[in-house]
C-alpha cells in the first residue's frame, strides 16, 4: 500500500538518523535491519532520554507511565487522561487535524486501528523490528493490529468474551447455567414467567456487543482490502446471530437499561440482570459497580449454537505511536514496555493480558477470585481465547459505524422488530459513507 | 440616520463623527477575528471535500447539493421546526403571564419570585441536564417517586414524549430570561399613560389589555428572534441526555448535532461545515421574517 | 399624589397608583399563587440538586428523591469534591473565575464602547457593521467551532487560556443591548453640551456617558458572566489540560468518570460539585439585583 510504504520511509529515515546521532562509533549487530535500526535502535533511545506525551482514558495510564519513569530515569512521560473513549478519539482526531499537538504514544481501541492507520497517523513499527513480536501475542490480537501489512500497534490487553452470571439468579430459578443459545433463551423465558422484572440479559443494541456477536456466530462482515471495501451485516453469521437473537428481544426477554446509567448499576445490584456477556475487563469492573453482588457471579464459556465452542473478542486495547511523533524511537520503546513488561502489567491491575506467557502462566491461571466466590476466573478467561474465530476485520472507520448503531439496529429492538432489518439499515449506512470516503464497496 | 453632512440646509444636520468608529473598532477587531474569519473558513470548507481515500479536492457546490437530498438532514430539520413551533409559544405564553403578573401592582414578594423564576438561567446545560436526566426517571426520578406515591405508569423517556421532555428542558432554562425580558419593557412604559387610563377610569385588566400588551410587542419581537435561534439550534439537551437513552436520540436528531458528529466522529468536516451554514442562513430567514411580521403590526 | 407614590411602590410603575389614589391596592391572592406556581416549577430542580447534594452515594438511589435521607453527607461530599485529584475542582472554580473576569469583563468593556459609538455618533457604514454584526447571532456555534478550533490552532493558540478567553470578548448580543442602553440612557444633548465645553469625546465618555449607562452595563456584565461562566461547547473543544478546564468542563469530565464499565460511584460527588457551581452565580444576581433593576427600568423614565 502506497501509505503504508511512505510510512516506512518515513520512520526509516527517521531511525537511521537517531542511529547514526547515537551511535557513531558502535559497530551495528549482525542481522539488524538496515532500515529502522531494530530494536537496538529502542534501546538506544531509552539511554538518551527524552519527553514523550502519552495520552489514554484510563486512570491505569499514568500509573504505568510512573512506573516506567521509575526505571528509566531519563525518560519523562507527561499522561494526558482523556476521559472517555469517544472524548479522546474526538480530542485526538482534532488534534491530527491540526497538525499541533499530538501526542508521541497514544491508546487506541483495536476496532480503531485501522481508523487512524489508513490516513498515515500511525507509525509502522516494523522499523524497529517489532514485528518481530508476533510470537509473544495471542493471534486475534496480533491480527487486529497488522492491519494493511505493517505493525501498527502494539496489543495491550485481550478481550476474550465470557458469560459473567449471577449464580444466585439462576439457583435461586432451579436454572442450569446455559452452554448453547437456544438453552439461552429457554433460561430466559423461564426467568421472565417466574418474575417479569428479572431478564436473562441486559441489551439494547450495543455496537461492540453486535459486531462481537456476529463475530461469535462466524459473521465476516467487513471486509478491507487497501481502498476496497466489502461489507455484507447479512451474511451466513450475521443472520445466524440476528434470527437466534430475534427471539430473544420480540419475547421481551431483555432488560433495557442503557449501559453506564444509575438504572443499570442499580439493576445489577439488585440482581435483576443473571448474566452480563462481556470481556475480562468487566472482572475488575463488576465489584466496583455491584458491591452488592459480591460472592455471587461467576464465569462460564460463552454459550455457542451447535455445541463447538465459538468465541470473539469484546474491547480491548493496544497503544501506538503517531507518526507526528519527534520522538520515535523512544515511543516505540515506552510501547515495547507497555506491552510485554510485567511491571507494565502489575500498574494496570485487572488487565487481562494478550501475551502468550501470561496466558499460560500457572499462578496467574490459578488465582482464586473472592468476588466470584473463589472461582478460577482468568482459567476460564484463556481458555476462551483458543475459541477466538480468526480472520476478524474491522472498518476504517469503526468509531462512525458505531456511532449510528443505536439509531439502525438499535431501532429494531426499540420496536422489537426483525434485527436483520436493523443490520440491513446500518449497512446501508455504511455503504454509503464508504463511498463518500472515496472507497471503492462490495456488498 | 447615518448621514454625512450635506451642503444642503436641513433642519438638523448630522455631522459624521468619526470618534464614533474608534469606540467601535476594538469589537468590530475581536468580531471578525472570532466569528467572520471561521465563517469565511466554514464557506471554504464547504466547497471542498477531504476524503479518506483521495485526499482534499474541490467540489463546488456538490456539497450543498448533497444536503438538499439528504433525508437525515430534513428529519432534523423537521424535528426542530415542530420543536419551534410547539415549544416557542408555549414558553413566551408563560413568559408573558409571569411578566404580567410580576408587573402587577397587587402581588406581595416581588422581588422573591422575580429572582426565583430566573434563576435557571443561570444554571449550566451539563447540570441542567444532569438535574431533569434524573429526576425524568423512573427507577430513582421524581416520575418514578411519582408513580409509586400515585400507582401510575407515566414514562418521560419515550419516544413519543421525549421531544416534549427536551421542550420541558429548554423553557425552564429560558423562562426567567425570556420573562425579564417582558417585563423590563413593561417597566418602560411612561407613567402618563397610566395617569391617562385612570382618568378614563379604567379597570386593571383593561390596563393590561389595551396598554401593556401593545407595548410589549416590541419586546415580545426579540424574545421570540431568541427562541427562533434557540430552537433552530437545538444541541445541549438531546446531545447530553443521550447517554440515557441511546436509542432514543440520533446523532441527526437536530442539524446542529447532525453537523457536529459528522465533524468530529464521522471526520466528514466539509459536510458538516456545509449544513452549519445552511442553518445559519434558515435561521436568518426565520429571524428576520420574525421580525419583520413583529414590525409591520407594530407599526398598525 | 406622586410622593405617595413614590413612598409605597419602590418596584412599581410609577403611576399606577392613579387608579386608586386614596387607598393601597388590595393584595391579589390569586395573583401570588399563579406566580408560586412559576416559582415551584423553576426552583424544584434547584431545590433537588440542594437536597441531594447531601447524601451519600448510596442514599442516593435509594432514599425519596425530594427529601433529605437519614444521614447528613454534606460536609464529607464537600470535602471529597475539594480534595478529589489533588484539589483539581479547586483549580477549575478558580479557572472560571478567571476566565469571567477577563471574558466577561473584556466583552462588557468592548460592548459597551461600540454600543456607545454606534448610538451616539454618526459615521459612514454604521448599517452595514449593524446588520453583519446582528446577523452573526444567527449563525449556530457548532458552525464556527471547527474553523475557530483551525485558526486557533495555526496560531498555536489551542489548550491555553487566550483559547476560551478571546472567543467570549466578541458578544453581539451584548453589542445589541449597550446600544439600546447607550442610546436611551446618553441623551444627546449633554453630549453636544460637552462638545461645546471643550471636553474630547473620551473624556466626555468617561465622565458623563459612563455613569450615565451604569445600570445598563451592570445588566450586560452580568449576561456575560452568566454566559461565560457556564461556556461549555468551545472550551470542549479548544481545551486538552484540565488545569485550565473551567468548571463545566471539569463537572463533565467527572460525570464520564461515573458512566460505563470503567465507572466509579462518584455520583454524588458530582452533585455536590454542581451545587458549587451554580452558587457564584446566584451569589452574583442576588448581590448585583439592585443593578440591573435599575437597568432595567432606566430605558422606561425616559420618555
Amino acid at each position: 500500500m502506497r501509505t503504508t510504504k511512505s510510512q516506512r520511509g518515513t520512520a526509516a529515515a527517521a531511525s537511521v538518523l537517531l542511529m547514526g546521532l547515537v551511535l557513531s562509533g558502535c559497530t551495528s549487530p549482525e542481522g539488524s535491519e538496515v532500515d529502522g535500526g531494530g530494536e537496538e535502535a529502542l534501546d538506544a533511545a531509552l539511554a538518551e532520554g527524552g519527553t514523550l506525551e502519552y495520552w489514554s482514558w484510563l486512570p491505569s495510564g499514568e500509573a504505568q507511565a510512573e512506573a516506567f519513569m521509575a526505571e528509566h530515569e531519563n525518560v519523562t512521560i507527561n499522561v494526558r487522561n482523556t476521559g472517555g473513549v469517544s472524548e479522546h478519539n474526538m480530542a485526538l482526531q482534532n488534534a491530527i487535524t491540526a497538525g499541533t499537538g499530538v501526542p508521541d504514544v497514544i491508546q487506541v481501541e483495536y476496532q480503531s486501528i485501522a481508523q487512524y492507520q489508513l490516513p498515515g497517523s500511525l507509525l509502522d513499527l516494523t522499523a524497529y523490528g517489532l514485528d518481530g513480536l508476533e510470537d509473544t501475542f495471542t493471534a486475534s490480537t496480533w491480527q487486529a493490529v497488522t492491519p494493511n501489512d505493517g505493525v501498527w500497534a502494539l496489543p495491550q490487553d485481550s478481550a476474550p468474551m465470557s458469560m459473567f452470571y449471577n449464580a444466585s439468579v439462576f439457583d435461586a430459578n432451579g436454572l442450569e447455567v446455559p452452554t448453547t443459545w437456544e438453552e439461552f433463551i429457554a433460561a430466559g423465558e423461564a426467568l421472565e414467567a417466574s418474575n417479569p422484572d428479572l431478564c436473562i440479559i441486559n441489551d439494547i443494541g450495543d455496537a461492540g456487543f453486535t459486531t462481537s456477536m456476529i463475530w461469535q456466530a462466524g459473521g465476516r462482515p467487513f471486509k478491507v482490502e487497501g481502498d476496497t471495501v466489502h461489507i455484507d451485516l447479512q451474511d451466513e453469521g450475521a443472520r445466524l446471530w440476528a434470527d437466534t437473537w430475534n427471539e430473544l428481544v420480540e419475547k421481551g426477554l431483555n432488560c433495557e437499561f442503557p449501559p453506564g446509567t444509575n438504572e443499570w448499576f442499580q439493576a445489577l445490584n439488585a440482581g435483576t440482570i443473571a448474566t452480563l456477556p462481556a470481556g475480562p475487563w468487566m472482572a475488575a469492573a463488576l465489584p466496583r459497580l455491584v458491591p452488592d453482588g459480591a460472592g455471587m457471579w461467576r464465569v462460564a464459556p460463552m454459550p455457542s449454537y451447535d455445541g463447538t465452542p465459538a468465541n470473539a473478542e469484546n474491547g480491548g486495547s493496544a497503544q501506538a505511536v503517531t507518526s507526528a511523533s519527534s520522538s520515535p524511537a523512544l515511543a516505540a520503546a515506552f510501547l515495547r514496555w507497555l506491552s510485554t513488561d510485567p511491571a507494565s502489567f502489575a500498574a494496570y491491575p485487572g488487565m487481562f493480558p494478550s501475551t502468550v506467557a501470561e496466558l499460560s502462566n500457572e499462578e496467574f491461571l490459578a488465582q482464586e477470585v473472592e468476588y466470584f466466590g473463589g472461582q478460577k476466573i482468568n482459567e476460564v478467561f484463556a481458555d476462551g481465547v483458543d475459541a477466538v474465530g480468526a480472520g476478524w476485520q474491522y472498518l476504517p472507520w469503526q468509531v462512525y459505524a458505531n456511532g449510528i448503531v443505536s439509531e439502525t439496529v438499535g431501532q429494531s429492538y426499540l420496536n422489537r422488530t426483525d434485527i436483520n432489518d436493523g443490520l440491513a439499515e446500518w449497512q446501508e449506512r455504511n455503504v454509503r459513507y464508504a463511498q463518500e470516503q472515496g472507497f471503492t464497496v462490495e456488498e | 440616520m447615518s448621514n454625512v453632512a450635506t451642503a444642503r440646509p436641513s433642519a438638523r444636520r448630522v455631522k459624521t463623527r468619526w470618534a464614533g468608529l474608534w469606540f467601535t473598532i476594538p469589537f468590530l477587531a475581536v468580531f471578525t477575528f472570532v466569528l467572520i474569519l471561521p465563517l469565511l473558513y466554514a464557506l471554504y470548507l464547504s466547497l471542498f471535500q477531504n476524503r479518506l481515500v483521495g485526499g482534499n479536492t474541490f467540489v463546488g457546490l456538490d456539497n450543498f447539493a448533497r444536503v438538499f437530498t439528504d433525508p437525515l438532514f430534513w428529519e432534523g430539520l423537521g424535528r426542530v421546526s415542530v420543536f419551534f413551533v410547539i415549544q416557542v409559544p408555549i414558553m413566551l405564553l408563560l413568559s408573558l403571564v409571569a411578566a404580567l403578573v410580576l408587573d402587577s401592582v397587587r402581588l406581595r414578594g416581588t422581588s422573591f419570585f422575580r429572582i426565583a423564576i430566573f434563576l435557571p438561567f443561570a444554571v449550566p446545560s451539563v447540570v441542567a441536564a444532569l438535574l431533569w436526566g434524573f429526576m425524568y426517571g423512573e427507577q430513582f426520578g421524581l416520575v418514578g417517586n411519582i408513580n409509586d406515591a400515585f400507582g401510575t405508569e407515566i414514562a418521560v423517556m419515550t419516544q413519543d414524549w421525549f421531544l416534549a421532555a427536551i421542550g420541558n428542558i429548554a423553557t425552564w432554562g429560558a423562562l426567567g430570561y425570556n420573562m425579564l425580558i417582558l417585563y423590563s419593557s413593561l417597566k418602560s412604559i411612561p407613567p402618563e399613560l397610566y395617569e391617562a387610563a385612570a382618568l378614563d377610569g379604567a379597570s386593571s385588566w383593561r390596563v393590561a389589555w389595551n396598554i401593556k400588551l401593545p407595548y410589549l410587542r416590541g419586546a415580545a419581537v426579540i424574545a421570540l428572534i431568541f427562541s427562533v435561534i434557540g430552537s433552530f439550534h437545538l444541541f445541549n439537551e438531546p446531545n447530553l441526555l443521550k447517554t440515557l437513552v441511546p436509542n432514543l436520540v440520533s446523532t441527526y436528531y437536530t442539524p446542529n448535532m447532525y453537523a457536529y458528529n459528522l465533524s468530529f466522529v464521522g471526520q466528514q468536516t466539509n459536510y458538516a461545515a456545509t449544513i452549519t451554514i445552511v442553518m445559519g442562513i434558515v435561521t436568518a430567514i426565520i429571524a428576520y421574517v420574525v421580525q419583520l411580521r413583529g414590525n409591520k403590526e407594530a407599526l398598525q | 399624589m406622586s410622593i405617595a407614590t413614590r413612598k409605597r411602590t419602590r418596584t412599581l410603575a410609577p403611576g399606577y397608583e392613579h387608579i386608586r389614589p386614596d387607598r393601597p391596592a388590595p393584595r391579589s391572592i390569586g395573583l401570588t399563587i399563579v406566580m408560586v406556581f412559576f416559582a415551584l416549577y423553576a426552583l424544584l430542580p434547584l431545590f433537588w440538586l440542594f437536597i441531594n447534594s447531601t447524601k451519600t452515594y448510596d442514599s442516593l438511589l435509594n432514599s425519596f428523591g425530594l427529601w433529605f435521607s437519614g444521614e447528613f453527607a454534606l460536609f464529607d461530599n464537600l470535602a471529597e469534591v475539594v480534595t478529589r485529584d489533588d484539589g483539581i475542582f479547586v483549580q477549575w472554580f478558580a479557572n472560571s473565575i478567571l476566565y469571567v473576569v477577563l471574558g466577561a469583563g473584556g466583552a462588557t468593556i468592548i460592548a459597551t464602547l461600540a454600543g456607545y459609538g454606534m448610538a451616539k455618533f454618526t459615521f459612514p457604514g454604521k448599517k452595514a457593521i449593524f446588520a453583519v454584526v446582528l446577523g452573526a447571532i444567527a449563525i449556530p456555534g457548532t458552525a464556527l467551532a471547527v474553523p475557530t478550533f483551525l485558526l486557533f490552532s495555526s496560531l498555536s493558540l489551542t489548550d491555553t487560556m487566550l483559547s476560551v478567553i478571546i472567543p467570549s470578548l466578541a458578544s453581539p448580543f451584548g453589542f445589541y443591548l449597550m446600544w439600546i442602553f447607550a442610546r436611551e440612557s446618553v441623551p444627546t444633548e449633554i453630549l453636544e453640551a460637552a462638545r461645546v465645553d471643550g471636553a474630547s469625546e473620551l473624556r466626555t465618555f468617561t465622565t458623563i456617558s459612563l455613569r450615565l449607562m451604569a445600570p445598563g452595563i451592570v445588566t450586560v456584565l452580568l449576561f456575560q458572566i452568566v454566559g461565560v461562566w457556564n461556556n461549555y461547547f468551545l472550551p470542549l473543544i479548544m481545551l486538552r489540560s484540565e488545569e485550565i478546564f473551567p468548571l463545566p468542563l471539569g463537572l463533565q469530565l467527572w460525570y464520564l468518570e461515573a458512566a460505563g464499565p470503567q465507572a466509579l460511584p462518584i455520583y454524588h460527588i458530582i452533585i455536590t460539585a454542581s451545587v458549587l457551581s451554580i452558587l457564584p452565580i446566584i451569589i452574583a444576581f442576588l448581590a448585583l439585583q439592585r443593578f440591573w433593576q435599575n437597568g432595567l427600568s432606566v430605558g422606561g423614565v425616559k420618555a
